[in-house]
């Protein structure tokens, strides 16, 4: 179980240029893995709009950055610039564990058809991009979805 | 140095290696099942726009094709809005399986490279892989110092069998064991930074897409130029994704290509390091090498083996090393005594002295000769005790003095007292310290007293020469030496043959069993450790203490302890004690015992000839050595007695062994009978076959007295001749042994 507290520092325009007007709350996304037969692994969250256009990185999970490249949908849109994860990478998270972060998102990001992914990818098996999608709604807090891969699980909560 | 850069990382690292090589070994099986398993189209057969044709067909939502070295093809896909992975077959396209990789292999995967220990457990396996590198070429190193040469390093070995369990797998799989240990060093300094693991930047992501209509997977043209031998791995494009490409990466490069118009959008050959890291990861795993890896497992596996003889060899060195209580370290001592010692006996006489000069005061450091320093900063006098091993030779803990003494520059103010042991019997008495008391007279070395020689481990002689060094030095000194005998086993005499009563050369063979044994006598013991006898090998020695002597005397083994007897073959002297009361004990009666290993005597494994020489008691030896050649390796046998109607010794035995192969050849000499001739008459007879056995690479092994041994050198020199050798060469080449009293 992790529990990090951080504040998110989007590339988006309306997130940073509006520091006095916009609202932030805390967001507690927690991610849940299925007991697969595998090492840990190593799981992108990240923010997309709805078309699926990467925002920006909430937390990549794995110390090798030589292995990144696997989260496929999140390097794409990161284009695996070291700026778009410096201080936000740990550790893998192993089979049947889950993980848990905490993070200051701008309310301007919820209901705006703004959806976060999971990318995953475990050494010697298949790579999942998008293995699970959870759309950021007022509504959607404490819904959990299930992923297509190694995710059992991904809720948000406030 | 060598050694101890041999023995300790060894020590360390035997049980980290142990698990590292065994894991390896597992693993190493993966690329070769791997390769049974899978069916590989020939290089230019079909193109990878072929092969995502056919996969097209039974997927249609496939994602990502992978193609392992190894050459199986794995589809990543998604169904019913659920992920899965199939292996599939190059020819169609169809599935084979679901792709399951062995949770077993995972195990051992990271047993191997991690111990399952995370950071810490790879930084431990890394380190263990540098230890078999260390080993692998020390270890080389010390084999070739042994065997005389880079050249002789595939040259049989002698040894107890430890040793030879040690060599001879490692000398079989060095080669492997490097390559693995290498890869495995240099694979696990890239985890840790230490070494470029040929990381280059990954192609550009494109910007920009044409945006057309995708075009189908099979007319792709980029596709349709790759060759599925090159591939590695192919990504589709994310459904519903407008700016989605296809991502290929090959055996040559890496890039992305366009769904619509099927040309690259942008395109990185791999760089050289890149490659560089592949082969060597390659190498490592057997990863589309499977026989390379088969191979490389089998070396590995010689490391168990390896790690628990190293340590047994290093535990028996240790133990049969002398201990000296209160040894002051060579810089702080006022007396420096070096000793010189085949069978550690001469240890006693210098822990006497050490014990003696220490009473009176001294600070005294005692080591072997070999560790002979340039400079002892506080020293006052040197002793040097040294024993002569065989004919005038340096004994093992001297091997290197007079090498050592040479390189010297400066011949320091030390005055020193040099004393030899020896046995007066032999011609060679006290021959080894005689040459160093010469080398050291050559070096203008001061004199302390002059060179004192002591018979037959005497006890009063030492005295003697410790109240002399006293004088010398001013103090009343009075070593006293009391004999320490290995732990010896008491065997009970169960059978005799006399043989020679006629010739004037009473001979006995005498077969000893444990007195709680129960064994009939002679009957060999099928089962080893059976038959409560101590471990040996023919060759080896005897030594017996004859009552009121506290001088053992040797005697050269005639059978094996997997014979289930200790025999030993005696010639009757006039006046000597212990063949008089070994020739007068009552079959029943108990002796004392203890085993000296030869190990330098004895056939080495190899299926060349063997020429086994002797006369006299010398074919005791020689008939253990036909006896255990159940492998039926050539022998041939030439001995010399005096009568065969009188003293054949083994006469019996060796046509037995003659008749089922275990003896090749028989060549008897008699010396008195009518045209009477000794051995060495037909080895001189014999010489066409003597050089075409010498030849094939015939290993020659001689025991008996010492006239024998010399008149046999000689003739064999003279036989040998046309083929532009001597008895030297093959001395320096470990193929002429002799055991010679």
């Amino acid at each position: 179980m992790k529990k990090l507290t951080l504040a998110l520092a989007l590339g988006l325009a309306a997130a940073i240029a509006l520091p006095a007007l916009a609202q932030a709350r805390e967001v507690t996304f927690t991610t849940e893995l299925q007991d697969y037969n595998g090492d840990g692994a190593y799981t992108a969250l990240y923010l997309t709009d709805a078309n699926g256009r990467y925002q920006g990185t909430l937390w990549v999970a794995g110390e090798k950055s030589k292995y990144y490249k696997h989260l496929r949908g999140w390097a794409q849109g990161s284009g695996l610039r070291s700026n778009e994860y410096d201080g936000l990478t740990g550790a893998t998270v192993g089979s049947g564990r889950s993980m848990t972060l905490t993070l200051d998102l701008s309310d301007e990001l919820i209901d705006a058809g703004y959806e976060v992914r999971v990318d995953t990818a475990v050494e010697d098996r298949r790579d999942n991009r998008a293995d699970a999608v959870i759309p950021l709604t007022t509504d959607g807090a404490g819904q959990p979805v299930s992923g297509r891969g190694y995710v059992q699980s991904l809720r948000y909560t406030f | 140095m060598l050694r101890q850069l041999h023995s300790l990382p060894g020590l360390i690292a035997s049980l980290f290696a142990i698990v590292l090589t065994v894991t390896g070994a597992v693993l190493s099986l993966n690329p070769a099942l791997e390769r049974a398993g899978t069916a590989v189209p020939d290089a230019g057969q079909i193109s990878v726009a072929k092969l995502a044709g056919r996969v097209a067909q039974h997927y249609p939502g496939a994602e990502q094709i992978e193609r392992t070295p190894s050459g199986t093809l794995i589809v990543y896909y998604t169904r019913d809005n659920q992920v899965g992975a199939d292996r599939v077959d190059p020819r169609n396209g169809q599935a084979i399986a679901a792709y399951e990789p062995s949770q077993f292999s995972r195990w051992v995967k990271n047993l191997h490279r991690s111990l399952l220990l995370d950071t810490p457990g790879r930084a431990a396996a890394g380190t263990a892989a540098l230890a078999i590198v260390v080993l692998a070429i020390s270890g080389a190193t010390l084999l070739m110092t042994r065997l005389g040469g880079w050249r002789q390093l595939l040259r049989p070995v002698r040894g107890s069998l430890s040793q030879r369990l040690h060599i001879e797998p490692g000398r079989a799989a060095l080669l492997g064991l490097l390559l693995s240990a290498l890869t495995g060093t240099y694979l696990s300094a890239t985890t840790f930074g230490l070494a470029p693991e040929g990381m280059e930047a990954e192609p550009d992501f494109p910007l920009e897409v044409s945006g057309g209509t995708p075009a189908a997977i099979d007319t792709l043209t980029a596709l349709k130029a790759t060759d599925l031998s090159d591939l590695q791995e192919l990504v589709y494009p994310y459904p519903g994704d407008p700016t989605g490409t296809y991502s290929l990466n090959t055996d040559q490069g890496a890039g992305y290509i366009d769904p619509a118009s099927g040309e690259w959008l942008s395109y990185q050959p791999h760089g050289t390091t890149h490659r560089l890291h592949e082969l060597i990861y390659r190498l490592h795993t057997g990863e589309g090498f499977w026989w390379l890896g088969l191979t490389l497992g089998l070396a590995a596996l010689t490391v168990p083996v390896m790690a628990v003889t190293g340590p047994l060899i290093w535990w028996k060195r240790q133990r049969s090393k002398p201990r000296i209580a209160a040894n002051s370290r060579p810089n702080a001592a006022d007396s420096v005594v070096l000793v010189g010692s085949e069978s550690n006996t001469t240890w006693g006489f210098a822990r006497a002295l050490h014990d003696s000069l220490t009473s009176a005061g001294q600070r005294v450091h005692t080591a072997p000769m070999n560790q002979l320093a340039p400079h002892y900063r506080s020293a006052k006098q040197l002793f040097i005790l040294t024993a002569t091993y065989g004919n005038g030779k340096a004994p093992a803990s001297a091997s290197r003095f007079l090498a050592r003494l040479k390189k010297i520059t400066k011949t320091p103010e030390l005055p020193v007292a040099v004393l030899g042991f020896g046995d007066q019997q032999f011609p060679h008495f006290c021959g080894f310290a005689k040459d160093v008391e010469v080398a050291l007279t050559a070096r203008n070395w001061p004199r302390l007293l002059p060179l004192d020689t002591i018979d037959r481990q005497s006890a009063q002689a030492f005295a003697r020469w410790g109240h002399a060094v006293g004088k010398a030095l001013g103090i009343d000194l009075t070593p006293v030496h009391t004999p320490v005998h290995p732990r010896t086993t008491a065997l009970k005499l169960a059978e005799r043959i006399d043989y020679g009563a006629d010739v004037h050369a009473p001979t006995a063979v005498l077969r000893f069993t444990a007195p709680g044994g129960g064994r009939k006598s002679g009957l060999p013991s099928r089962l080893p450790g059976r038959s409560g006898l101590p471990h040996f090998e023919a060759g080896d020695l005897v030594g017996i203490l004859p009552p009121g002597s506290p001088v053992p005397r040797f005697y050269s083994l005639a059978s094996a302890s997997k014979d289930g007897v200790l025999e030993i073959c005696v010639r009757q002297h006039p006046g000597g004690l212990c063949s008089n009361f070994l020739h007068a004990l009552p079959v029943g009666d108990t002796i004392d015992t203890f085993i000296q290993p030869n190990p330098d005597f004895r056939p080495a494994s190899s299926k060349a000839p063997v020429v086994l020489i002797g006369a006299g008691t010398g074919i005791g030896p020689l008939v253990g050595f036909i006896r255990r050649n159940r492998a039926h390796h050539p022998m041939h046998l030439y001995w010399g007695g005096r009568n065969p109607q009188s003293d054949f010794l083994y006469e019996t035995e060796l046509n037995a062994y003659l008749a089922d192969r275990r003896l090749t050849e028989l060549n008897a000499a008699f010396s008195r009978v009518d045209e009477g001739a000794y051995v060495q008459d037909r080895i001189a007879v014999d010489g066409v076959e003597l050089r075409r056995l010498i030849e094939k690479g015939a290993q020659i092994l001689v025991c008996g007295g010492r006239d024998m041994a010399a008149s046999v050198l000689a003739t064999l020199n003279e036989v040998i001749a046309p083929l532009g050798m001597d008895v030297a060469t093959l001395k320096a080449q470990g193929r002429y042994r002799e055991d010679v009293y």
